[in-house]
């Protein structure tokens, strides 16, 4: 094993923070809109590749980057929107685990979409702002690493806003907590399941956008993403928000670090293990949850 | 105000409600006695619009109401609280009372998404706010707090007090007493009866059907899905048969 100084330790945290708030953000879609239909949304990664694709695209038309960024995201909210009103909406009350599958659908049909659109070749988005590595305390840092933790940070901070200080999120969690109680205050859950989608795809969308630089964009890239993104989710809990966060935080940091320290080649399958240990660590907490899922699926069918 | 005919209700395999007829007028408290099972937490769920009706009509100010969703029917100012509290738990005190309040905003999205502190100082709901702490002095002391946390008889205000932050036109209680000391119950339904009074119009459950009798104008007796008799409240109270089975 290499003879690892402080700064290179520091450089895999940090790197690993980076990509971890990518697995935040999709953690966070994920857990919204569980919270909000009960609904484990698999198509969650696809959000990001839409996200990146549109942003490349519209880069390629000549809008300024910044422009670029904000109409992907728009663009992939409103296919967040139709998606829920075109799969989840006419199924309302079918049982989760169809719902589930539905949602595996509508991944294989976007990734398919976007093969046909943008086909297999990958793309590239430039750095935000280009220019060498920053050296903090010997850790080296490409410029985009900051810009995505300083997007996500503020992603979060708007997030926390709308959740924690506005009438619309207070209504957004008590449709969580009780659909039918929240109906009778007037608030529509069909609406709050349409936002929870809006919100959603939001969050992946500007994953996509930020880590694009960094990576390939083509049209399988939400794959991986969306798996890292669930395993960060079950990690949180499945039902909150900061557990998401801290989820994806630890995932990308545990990545960072096996890979740095063990071989770059057990990155995915660190993930994977640390979702396994998890799922026996927090036993207790989590299979309630996805017992209870089978449950109501077999209530449906009995 | 609220007129219903011929009203089936199926839940589950159970005929819930059968055939029902009856109507509330403007400002008047009608109460709705019943044993276990009976049906009486299935009418209100149907009159709010969370429960599909098989047949009949519920017609509210002049309005079908068949098929329309609970957040309409509240928007039109159908208040309901629930049986069972069904109070958000990890939400505060106070955001479950302005969630009450929500009816009012729906739609208005620069509201909705502006602070919630500027909506906790409108004038309309900073005046529902301190109604419902005069009435419940604990729910301020308790305002940032979860709703969780309280004890069971304070969940029931909370729950009330939320019911009446949409200043309903209609209320639709179930269980009033629900887990509440003897005194407070009796104190609520005083209060129900000051809140006709200024125009609210009631629709009640309660266990305590005498006591509900007493402040109520007339009353209908729920029978395994039926209404098996109607009449005053002081018809009722003097019945001989609805005392036996009812009033012990
Ligand atoms: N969720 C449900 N699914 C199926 N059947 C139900 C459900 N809820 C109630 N029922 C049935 O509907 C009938 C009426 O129930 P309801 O809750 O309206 O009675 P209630 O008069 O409110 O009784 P209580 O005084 O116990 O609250 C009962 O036979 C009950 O078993
Ligand atoms: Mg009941």
């Amino acid at each position: 094993m290499p003879d690892y100084g402080f700064g290179d330790y520091l450089q895999f945290v940090l790197s690993g923070l980076s990509t971890g708030s990518i697995y935040a953000l999709v953690a966070l879609g994920i857990v919204i809109i569980y919270s909000v239909t009960g609904i484990i949304n698999l198509a969650q990664g696809e959000y990001t590749m839409l996200g990146a694709m549109f942003a490349v695209t519209f880069y390629k038309w000549g809008l300024p980057l910044p422009l670029a960024f904000a109409a992907s995201v728009i663009v992939v909210i409103l296919i967040g929107m139709l998606i829920e009103r075109l799969t989840v909406k006419p199924v309302r009350s079918a049982s989760p685990v169809t719902l589930i599958i539905i949602t595996v659908g509508v991944s294989i049909i976007i990734r398919g979409v976007a093969l046909l659109i943008w086909g297999a070749t990958p793309y590239s988005l430039p750095e935000f702002t280009p220019g060498a590595p920053l050296t903090l305390f010997g850790a080296i840092l490409s410029r985009q690493r900051l810009w995505i933790m300083g997007v996500t940070a503020l992603v979060l901070a708007l997030l926390y806003y709308l959740l924690e200080r506005t009438l619309l999120g207070k209504a957004l969690r008590a449709c969580a907590i009780n659909q039918t109680a929240a109906s009778f205050m007037g608030v529509s859950p069909g609406q709050m399941s349409l936002l929870s989608f809006a919100l959603s795809a939001a969050l992946g969308a500007v994953a996509g956008i930020v880590i694009a630089p960094l990576t390939l964009v083509s049209y399988n890239m939400g794959l991986m993403l969306g798996l890292k993104g669930f395993v960060a989710a079950v990690i949180g809990g499945l039902v909150s928000a900061p557990g998401a966060v801290i989820g994806g935080l630890l995932l990308g940091v545990i990545e960072s670090l096996s890979a740095g320290l063990i071989s770059s080649g057990m990155k995915d399958a660190i993930a994977f293990l640390a979702l396994f240990v998890v799922l026996l660590w927090r036993a207790e907490e989590v299979t309630p949850r996805l017992r209870s899922l089978l449950r109501r699926q077999s209530e449906v069918e009995g | 105000m609220l007129t219903i005919e011929g009203l089936s209700v199926k839940r589950g395999g159970v005929q819930a409600l059968r055939e029902v007829t009856l109507h509330v007028d403007e400002g008047e408290i009608v109460s709705l006695v019943g044993a276990n099972g009976a049906g009486k937490s299935t009418l209100l769920y149907a009159i709010a619009g969370s429960l599909p009706i098989s047949s009949g009509r519920i017609e509210y100010q002049g309005q079908a109401l068949n098929g329309m969703s609970p957040e309409r029917t509240a928007r039109l100012g159908i208040g309901l609280t629930p049986e069972g509290r069904q109070i958000f738990g990890t939400l505060s005190v106070l955001d479950n009372l302005l969630l009450g309040a929500y009816v009012d905003y729906a739609g208005h999205w620069r509201d909705l998404l502006g602070n919630i502190k500027r909506i906790a100082n409108d004038d309309s709901v900073r005046e529902r706010l301190a109604t419902v702490y005069d009435l419940f002095p604990i729910l301020e002391e308790r305002q940032s707090q979860d709703g969780g946390n309280l004890s069971g008889g304070e969940q029931q205000m909370l729950a009330i007090g939320r019911a009446l932050m949409s200043s309903p036109r209609l209320l639709l209680v179930d269980e009033l007493s629900m887990g509440l000391a003897p005194n407070l119950a009796r104190q609520l339904l005083g209060l129900l009866g000051r809140m006709r009074d200024l125009g609210l119009t009631i629709l009640l459950v309660e266990q305590d059907a005498r006591a509900a009798l007493k402040v109520a104008e007339r009353g209908y007796v729920l029978e395994t899905g039926r209404i098996v008799a109607e009449g005053t409240a002081s018809e009722l109270l003097n019945s001989d048969r609805i005392q036996k089975a009812y009033l012990g």
